[in-house]
């Protein structure tokens, strides 16, 4: 019974021990099942929303639509700075693998140069890291067609329409329209703390110079968005809405694109800067730098080679002059000192001085250009023939304190204040100056001798062009004073409406009229019987001048002769002028670096300008350069 | 008399398919289907390949529902053996795909050897314990052990930790049903654990990146985290029910990798929500419950152990797979059962489900 028994009691444990097993199972089961269940309402309905919008930013994208640029036109509507649209082939460098192959494997369909290659290069070291940049633009219908049937072996890479940007007029006013290239690490922080970060998503390219970069903001426009749904590949399905972009506003200019396409060929191949402004608004016709350049070439990111042949030329071509050259005014100082001299009180127009040919200071003989001098002179006098020694006398009456405060009222030394970036200073010269500029003591004291030269235009004294050119305006207009501007009014792209820019005067210099008409009638008397006769002989309107001749190099006594120095030390010519007298329409200051006399090369320009702008003649020739009178 | 013929025709037909299995194997496979045509429905659809596969499975379930467990308990030592060898041609001949070894080329066709084994390794192991059923000893255990050990050593090699998993779950459920002592099983854990830390050392780096982006997914989420990261977002926007059927963005906007195949799940979550998710897993709860019903009524300790395994086996399956979309366990290749597209891994299940209702309808057969 026993014997029996056992193995059926066994049988009986082992299946109870199975069935014991078998519920621990369904226990183990229920309870990962709850686990799973508990997760699942732990992400659906307690996370839901959480995931619910990480759903919504993976599915829709936010793309920006790059807003049209401003067109910029001159004052007639000539257009200086247009768009066009054409196709470039851009890569992501991000989203490629092998950059070298790939762009060797493009080479296969569409052609791409070494120098294509080499502008890839250089935009990939200024990149942002995550943009698209172009290998090839300009891009034929054919290549468009090409790249897109081979699109799927090249991951990364693609065909965009883009919208140009185009100077029609080339170098012509490159100076003052500026250019547009691609957005670098130091533009970056300026848009980031312009607050325009989100406006420029999407937009490749700012104003680098000129108007392009002074009115950037202006001429951006805002960006437009659209909502698509993407793919996980990126690729777009559908368009959910769009917010379509507001496109820049439109600049129309002061400046007189064919009176600065004269101008510039009055230069010819000389380098110089020439600023001509319309004295009842300070607006700007012209604002010549030469040489100039081609500011098309940087738009795209510029060529090496082109980029070295301008910045490796002696000539400078990107430097502005008229902004940021500094010259002695020379004799072009001399009328300022004058006015000076009536307004302090230090003279009246009939004083006269006898002028033996030199003034001695100090132990040291300072000389007028005319050997003997010019023997009883008063102030109109010392203007139309450019007296020095009564200008070194007058300085030297005047005191520099006095000089310096005077100059700095017709914006000497001080920036203009003119709608360009990165205008220079120059230098107004005065012993607060002095001890700013110099470290040792022994420097910083300021000499009286070195007053004497102030009077004419030597010495520290360094303006740039637009300065010279705004004092001119500002005693042309008697004292009423603009600031320089070269944009007459935006128009706003959405409602058409224009805002003018600087409609009202920036300060009114409380001149004695009599003061400023005997310098006008001096400066006219340049013009008829004077140092400019020879340029203004015949002209159809009364005009106002003076030449100067700022030197380059001292010769230390010895006779300077222009045919003697090389070329790169000779004096360089200025002039200023404004016509007509009464009713001054444009006043002026040209500078030729290195141009001898003001009276020869400078003089001859502004006459051009002149006629070309109140007559509507355009220049027969050169003028004649022989045979005049020193200044 | 050619009703009568019907009728008994009919019988025959029926006759050892269980109809609770067999319902809930339907409603999964609709589901699946369903699923399998939004996931797709973009692209090249696959609605009408899975079909296929889903009636090659019932056929092959209804064949082995036939076979009396004796019958079946004969197929274990060759199947067995017949997967031993093929896995040692796979180790030393297999082709190579995105670095794993786990193909044979027969020359018109590749086979895919491990998975035979996920049925041929608790076949073997419970004839085995069967055939010494009358004095089990540790001994025996520990020979099954080894039975166990090597094809889960060669799988686990090519690598295929998933496959490796799943059918070392399946051999480890049969010892554990055949009465494995806890000690033994205490001992196992212990090793195990021990084990852990060489184990590492010898995983693939890919295996590696997918446990340790597991713990935080956001380490990589290109790479290793992107199927992970997507599907829980899949799920969770999914919400309490849905975002309907067709209209899961995560889905057609094919951010769910796999989503046909072992991401199914998530594609299923975000069309139908937790209420959905809530009906799978009953559904789920349902099969197993059923499983573990037939496996304390099964007659021998066969059919016992197999039914068992088996049970366990398809439950490792929906929890593997399911914890996995849902981010609470590491990715391993482990397919829904009767969701996820695929043909072999269909039939195996089906043959799964056919063995547990021969164990179910022969059972009074054996007793008599």
């Amino acid at each position: 019974m026993l014997t029996l028994r056992s193995p059926l009691k066994t049988a009986d444990r082992e299946l109870a021990r199975f069935r014991f097993r078998a519920a621990l199972a369904g226990v183990a089961v229920v309870a990962a099942f709850a686990l799973l269940m508990a997760r699942f309402f732990h992400l659906q309905i307690v996370q839901h929303e959480y995931y619910t919008t990480r759903a919504e930013d993976n599915r829709i994208s936010l793309v920006p639509i790059v807003p049209n640029r401003g067109v910029i036109a001159d004052s007639k509507g000539v257009v200086l700075a247009r768009n066009y649209s054409a196709f470039t082939l851009e890569i992501t460098p991000s989203k490629v693998d092998d950059l070298e192959a790939t762009i060797e494997a493009l080479g296969k369909i569409i052609e791409i140069l070494p120098k294509d290659r080499k502008r890839f290069r250089r935009l990939l070291e200024e990149s942002k890291t995550f943009e698209s940049l172009p290998i090839r633009s300009r891009l034929s219908e054919e290549e468009v067609a090409r790249f897109a049937a081979n699109r799927y072996l090249f991951p990364g890479v693609e065909v965009k329409a883009r919208l140009f940007r185009q100077y029609p007029l080339g170098p012509i006013g490159a100076h003052a329209i500026g250019y547009i290239g691609r957005i670098n690490k130091k533009d970056l922080e300026l848009i980031e703390e312009s607050e325009q970060a989100a406006n420029y998503k999407g937009t490749d390219h700012i104003g680098k110079t000129g108007l392009e970069q002074s009115y950037e903001f202006h001429l951006h426009g805002e960006t437009g968005y659209e909502q698509v749904e993407i793919d996980a590949g990126g690729r777009a399905i559908r368009s959910l809405s769009r917010t379509a972009p507001v496109q820049g506003n439109n600049l129309t200019l002061t400046l007189d694109i064919k009176l600065q396409e004269m101008a510039e060929r009055a230069f010819g191949d000389r380098r110089g800067a020439l600023v001509a402004i319309e004295p009842a608004t300070g607006g700007i016709l012209a604002l010549v730098s030469t040489p100039t350049f081609d500011p098309n070439l940087f738009v795209d990111g510029i060529r090496s080679d082109d980029w070295d042949l301008l910045n490796n030329s002696p000539d400078r071509p990107l430097l502005n002059r008229a902004l940021n050259g500094a010259y002695p005014p020379g004799s072009t100082f001399k009328p300022f000192m004058a006015l000076a001299a009536l307004e302090t009180g230090k003279r009246t127009p009939g004083q006269s001085i006898a002028d033996p040919g030199f003034f001695n200071f100090g132990g040291h003989q300072f000389r007028d250009d005319k050997k003997g001098g010019h023997g009883m002179v008063d102030m109109h006098k010392s203007i139309v023939h450019s007296c020095d020694t009564y200008y070194y006398i007058l300085a030297n009456d005047m005191g520099i304190d006095s000089i310096a405060r005077f100059m700095s009222q017709l914006s000497f030394g001080q920036r203009t204040g003119v709608d360009i970036e990165g205008e220079s200073e120059g230098v107004l010269p005065s012993p607060e100056w002095k001890k700013r500029r110099f470290k040792r003591p022994e420097q910083q004291k300021w000499f009286a001798g070195e007053t004497v030269s102030i009077g004419i235009g030597q010495g520290y004294n360094a303006y740039t062009p637009i300065q010279l050119a705004q004092a001119t305006a500002v005693v042309a207009n008697s004292g009423v004073m603009f600031r320089p501007h070269l944009v007459r009014y935006i128009v706003d792209s959405r409602t058409g409406e224009k805002t003018m820019i600087e409609p009202e005067p920036m300060r009114v210099l409380p001149w004695k009229r009599q003061h400023v008409e005997v310098i006008k009638r001096a400066m006219v008397g340049v013009n008829t019987h004077g140092t400019g006769a020879k340029a203004f002989a015949g002209a159809g309107y009364v005009a106002a001048g003076k030449t100067g001749t700022a030197q380059v190099f001292s010769l230390k006594g010895a006779e300077y002769k222009s045919s003697r120095v090389k070329k790169e030390l000779r004096d360089h010519a200025l002039f200023i002028a404004f016509a007509p007298v009464d009713e001054p329409k444009i006043a002026l200051a040209v500078l030729v670096e290195n141009g001898g006399f003001g009276a020869q090369s400078a003089a001859p320009i502004a006459r051009m300008v002149f006629d070309y702008y109140l007559l509507g003649k355009l220049p027969q020739g050169a003028a004649a350069e022989d045979d005049v009178e020193d200044d | 008399m050619f009703q009568d013929l019907l009728l008994r025709l009919r019988a025959r037909l029926v006759a050892r398919v269980d109809g609770p299995l067999l319902c809930i194997m339907l409603a999964l496979m609709a589901s699946g289907l369903a699923t399998v045509y939004s996931a797709t429905y973009d692209a090249h659809n696959r609605v009408l390949a899975q079909s296929l596969n889903m009636a090659v499975g019932l056929c092959a379930m209804w064949m082995v529902a036939q076979l009396p467990p004796p019958k079946l308990m004969r197929f274990g030592v060759p199947l067995y053996a017949l997967g031993l060898v093929l896995l040692v041609l796979v180790f030393f001949f297999g082709t190579k795909v995105n670095g794993a070894r786990r193909w044979l080329s027969l020359g018109f066709t590749r086979i895919q050897p491990s998975e035979l084994l996920k049925l041929a390794v608790p076949l073997m192991l419970a004839w085995y314990l069967h055939k010494h059923e009358a004095a089990l000893k540790l001994r025996h255990y520990a020979i099954a052990a080894v039975l166990l050990l090597l094809p889960f050593a060669l799988i686990a090699k090519q690598p295929d930790l998933g496959t490796a998993i799943l059918v070392g779950a399946a051999g480890f459920y049969v010892l554990f049903f055949a009465g494995l002592p806890w000690q033994a099983i205490a001992g196992l854990l212990g090793a195990a654990a021990a084990a852990a830390p060489f184990a590492w050392t010898m995983m693939h780096d890919y295996q590696r990146k997918r446990i340790l982006t597991l713990i935080d997914p956001t380490s990589d989420p290109l790479g290793a985290g992107y199927h992970i990261i997507q599907s829980t977002i899949a799920i969770g926007s999914g919400g309490g029910f849905g975002k309907g059927w067709l209209a899961g963005t995560q889905t057609h906007l094919e951010f769910i990798p796999e989503r046909h195949t072992d991401f199914i799940f998530a594609v299923f979550a975000e069309e139908h929500g937790l209420f959905g998710a809530g009906v799978l897993v009953v559904l789920y709860l349902l099969l197993i419950g059923r499983g573990l019903m037939i496996t304390a009524n099964a007659s021998t300790l066969f059919s016992r152990v197999i039914a068992g395994s088996i049970t366990l086996s398809l439950f490792t399956y929906a929890f593997v797979n399911m914890g996995m979309v849902a981010g609470i366990l590491p990715v391993v290749g482990v397919p829904l059962p009767f969701m996820s597209y695929g043909g072999t891994a269909l039939v195996t299940l089906s043959v799964s489900v056919g063995i547990l209702m021969s164990i179910q309808s022969h059972r009074m057969l054996v007793r008599k």
